[in-house]
């Protein structure tokens, strides 16, 4: 940007407060998020109440540690651009959006065909398969957005856009990415863990 | 080329692209080519024919462009999901209802695209830096930035603020509309289908209106009222208002797809198995909600970071606090309209049995969710509307505000306590009886902030040295009509009354009390008084005078009549009633209110929207506030305040000698 089109307004806000504004607005941003997710989660206990579906354990559990990893790469990744460690910022984030990408076939691509709440004959839901679809899609919708966010920054930080004094765009993808994994902490245990499993198992 | 020819000539291309594009759109999905029903065709044809002469009068409006791009994102919307059809080999290929679900998607992602609110972003995810934009388009006339993507606060405010009135008069138009018809007993000119049709696009146009108008109150005011020079993501904030316009369109879309029959509350499972308007009406209330969610976030950012220097949290212009206040309700509760909804469309598309009782689905969640938001945003279009109130007050009783800090919190008690009250709505649902006394009692608490309002404006008012113009009319019209609402609420808190006045025109009389008297006044109060602020012209005093006449008298007529016909034992929602109820003659007198109303409004717009191109200069501080904004020249300059100032006192001061609110750094002193 040159010195003629930067206007009296751009320079009244200095970087610092700049980033303090988008880390209000991010958070901001992120409470409404959750009262997204809240409502899902009520709807969940509302409707199956103290039972679930029988769903594959095993693939729940790993999808579950697949994104808390994830979360620690993420973490790995931020840390390191706040450093200048431009070489462990993308081995980590490329990394995170690899188990991103490997949650999302487990879920979308393993999860969702063998589940079993098959629709009727007239090509309806019942009550656990509309919720577990929802559930999970609603979320995996979010991760699909994280990866393409993490993608988008990840490309940037290839071309030396990020650096010590300049990593927000890392810093926002990053904890957008923490919340979606928190949010599925609470997703778990919910779809997973919680209530008697009622109708046909695997 | 002449602005004669352009207009023809974009007028004769829109309507023949439009009619080609339906030709064509048919042939590909497999239909005959024309159609026994000519209507389709002719009103795309005619919208592609205003897209052209919009065109034709400014080729750069981004409106234009967002126009286009939304009938582009609706075609390719179609033909995907037609394509996805075809290749999975389900039959039919061609279902209506999925391919106008993608196309409103795609459709509304396309307005935004075209009209250039994501260019920015966009760039941004190619590392490339963007500068702010400041002032119109270069080599454009200045009119043109009211039509586009524009990041300056006050431009955005004031298209909020005219959106917002175009809205309040097709809403208002669809009332006088279904009113017409319930003057005498029996059908007279409308179906039963259209009758509830408009009913319920009167209801959720009307919220589209208000979160419209207190969106522009807000972006117009509360950067002016810190000494902030615009609002934290100026972006966002165009994002802001343009995300709400294809939700506007999508809402009115509906007419013409079956309408729908649910009232504006949708409720499941009628909503479940309603005509295709269904989807229309809520596909465009969620599009709409990003306009609230991102507008809160903005604001609420605004105000936790970009307050003048000395102006703690206490020191802040009421107005503000009222801002905030209604920004967390936004930001928060309107996810779970959003979620309501999308559970719906889910539903009708891929019969996921969330509502459907054979399904195990339970018709109450809907309820829930649906109320969880829709009762907080009542207090989303009030809390605004009583900040002005008390933003005005002191200004016309020369007095300071009588307990500000009270004032303050009482927003923010009534925000919060609004989360606590939503299933009032649900005691005669058939919900868990136990829920219905402590629901009762959390309602009843919220007369409690609400009356610590009351007796401040009392309090102000009290030997104050009032002055009668035309916005202080409107306030204090706003506060006694604003007591009607809040008076007749607790018989509809207490259960064993509300049993008998639910669904009654009881609830119709009370709950337009509560809107009148909470947005639509001070809603005016505010136009009449930031007008001169706006345009840096002046009102016309007597035409003022008499807008604000009729709509007082035309009001209390219509809501008084409308509780009395209740408490008679006529049921809201009707399309017709037996005249041996005896309110036949209620209602005459319902309808001639309402157009009273109508008519007033009408005058008070053509007021403003005259004075605004032909009235006197006004003054440079017309009512002597000392509120920054009237320290700045009329129109308000590009960059608000070149120079920041600096808090030194307390806000509403008024008549205390030697006070002061707001010292600019150049100037030593002024006195308030």
């Amino acid at each position: 940007m040159t010195a003629t089109t930067q206007t009296h307004h751009q320079e009244a806000i200095s970087p610092a407060r700049r980033l303090v504004m988008n880390r209000v607005g991010l958070w901001m941003f992120i409470i409404s998020e959750t009262f997204l997710f809240s409502g899902i989660l009520v709807s969940r206990f509302y409707l199956w109440g103290g039972t679930r579906p029988h769903l594959n354990q095993l693939l729940g559990m790993s999808v579950t540690l697949i994104l808390v990893t994830s979360s620690f790469f993420a973490n790995r990744a931020e840390v390191a651009i706040k450093y200048g460690d431009r070489k462990v910022f993308l081995r980590s984030i490329l990394m995170t959006i690899l188990l991103g990408l490997l949650f999302l076939v487990g879920v979308v691509g393993m999860e969702w065909p063998s589940a079993p709440v098959k629709p009727t004959m007239d090509g309806e839901f019942n009550v656990y398969g509309a919720v577990l679809f929802f559930m999970t899609g609603m979320h995996a919708f979010h991760v699909l957005t994280g990866v393409v966010l993490l993608a988008i920054v990840a490309r940037l930080g290839a071309r030396g856009h990020f650096h010590a004094e300049h990593f927000w765009g890392v810093e926002a993808a990053v904890i957008y990415w923490h919340f979606v994994d928190v949010v599925w902490v609470f997703f778990y245990p919910a779809l997973y863990l919680m209530g008697t499993a009622v109708g046909p198992g695997h | 080329m002449k602005l004669g020819g352009r207009l023809l000539l974009g007028l004769i291309i829109g309507v023949v692209a439009g009619a080609v594009l339906y030709t064509v759109m048919r042939i590909i999905l497999g239909m005959p080519a024309w159609a026994a029903n000519p209507w389709p065709m002719v009103a795309l044809a005619l919208t592609t024919g205003s897209i052209g002469l919009l065109w034709g009068i400014e080729p750069s409006l981004g409106l234009a462009r967002g126009l286009m791009g939304m009938v582009a994102g609706f075609v390719v919307g179609l033909l995907v999901t037609y394509v996805i059809r075809l290749v999975l080999g389900m039959d039919p290929a061609w279902k209506p209802e999925p391919a106008w679900v993608v196309g409103a998607v795609l459709g509304s992602l396309g307005f935004l695209l075209g009209v250039g609110v994501m260019t920015d972003w966009l760039r941004w995810t190619r590392g490339e830096k963007t500068p702010e934009q400041h002032g119109p388009p270069k080599g454009k006339p200045a009119w043109v930035r009211y039509f586009g993507a524009d990041q300056n606060h006050k431009v955005i405010g004031v298209q909020y603020t005219v959106t917002g009135i175009l809205l309040l008069g097709a809403a208002g138009t669809f009332a006088m509309i279904f009113r017409t018809e319930l003057t005498n007993p029996g059908m007279d000119f409308l179906s039963a289908d259209l009758f509830n049709t408009f009913i319920s696009i009167h209801g959720i146009v009307m919220i589209a209106s208000i979160l419209m108008g207190i969106g522009g109150l807000m972006n117009y005011l509360v950067p002016l009222m810190l000494g902030a020079n615009d609002m934290a993501f100026p972006r966002l904030n165009s994002f802001g208002f343009w995300v709400a316009v294809p939700g506007a369109i999508l809402i009115l879309m509906a007419l013409f797809f079956g309408g729908w029959n649910t009232g504006w509350t949708g409720y499941a499972p009628l909503s479940v198995r309603g005509p295709l308007g269904i989807d229309f009406f809520m596909i465009g209330v969620f599009i709409f909600g990003f306009s609230s969610i991102l507008g809160a976030v903005n604001l609420i950012t605004t105000v936790l970071t970009m307050r003048a220097p000395g102006m703690s949290m206490f020191r802040m212009p009421i107005f503000v606090w009222a801002a905030l206040a209604t920004s967390l309700i936004q930001l928060t509760g309107t996810q779970f309209i959003g979620l309501s909804f999308l559970m719906v469309v889910l539903e009708r598309l891929f019969h996921m049995g969330f509502y459907e009782p054979s399904l195990g689905g339970k018709v109450l969640l809907f309820q829930h969710l649906f109320w969880f938001y829709s009762h907080p945003a009542v207090y989303i279009f009030i809390l605004p509307g009583l900040g002005i109130i008390s933003e005005l007050l002191p200004v016309f009783a020369r007095k300071p505000l009588f307990g500000y800090k009270w004032i303050a919190l009482s927003s923010m008690a009534i925000a919060i306590l609004g989360f606590l009250v939503w299933a009032h709505h649900m005691f005669t649902s058939g919900m868990s009886a136990s829920l219905r006394v402590p629901f009762m009692y959390s309602t009843m608490l919220v007369a409690v902030p609400t009356g610590v309002k009351f007796f401040s404006w009392l309090g102000t008012m009290w030997r104050g040295k009032l002055s009668f113009p035309t916005p202080m009319l409107f306030v204090l019209t706003s506060i006694a009509v604003f007591l009607i609402g809040g008076l007749t609420g607790p018989p509809l808190a207490t259960v064993p009354t509300d049993l008998h006045l639910h669904d009654s025109y009881y609830v119709v009389g009370h709950f337009h009390a509560t809107m009148f008297g909470g947005f639509v006044f001070p809603f005016f109060a505010a136009l009449y008084f930031w007008f001169p602020k706006i345009t840096g012209r002046m009102y016309n005093e007597r035409l003022g005078k008499i807008h604000w006449f009729f709509q007082t008298v035309g009001f209390y007529t219509m809501s008084l009549y409308m509780m009395r016909a209740g408490l008679l034992g006529m049921r809201r929602r009707l399309v017709d009633y037996d005249p041996a109820l005896g309110v036949a003659g209620f209602h005459h007198v319902i309808t001639m209110a309402g157009w009273l109303i109508f008519l007033s409004v009408v005058v008070g717009v053509l007021n403003l929207a005259w004075s605004a191109r032909r009235g006197p200069v006004a003054a440079l501080n017309p009512w002597e506030s000392r509120s920054p904004e009237w320290l700045l020249p009329s129109p308000v300059p590009e960059h608000n305040y070149e120079e920041p100032f600096e808090v030194v006192g307390e806000p509403y001061d008024y008549g205390i000698p030697d006070s002061v609110y707001v010292r600019m750094h150049s100037e030593p002193a002024r006195a308030g």
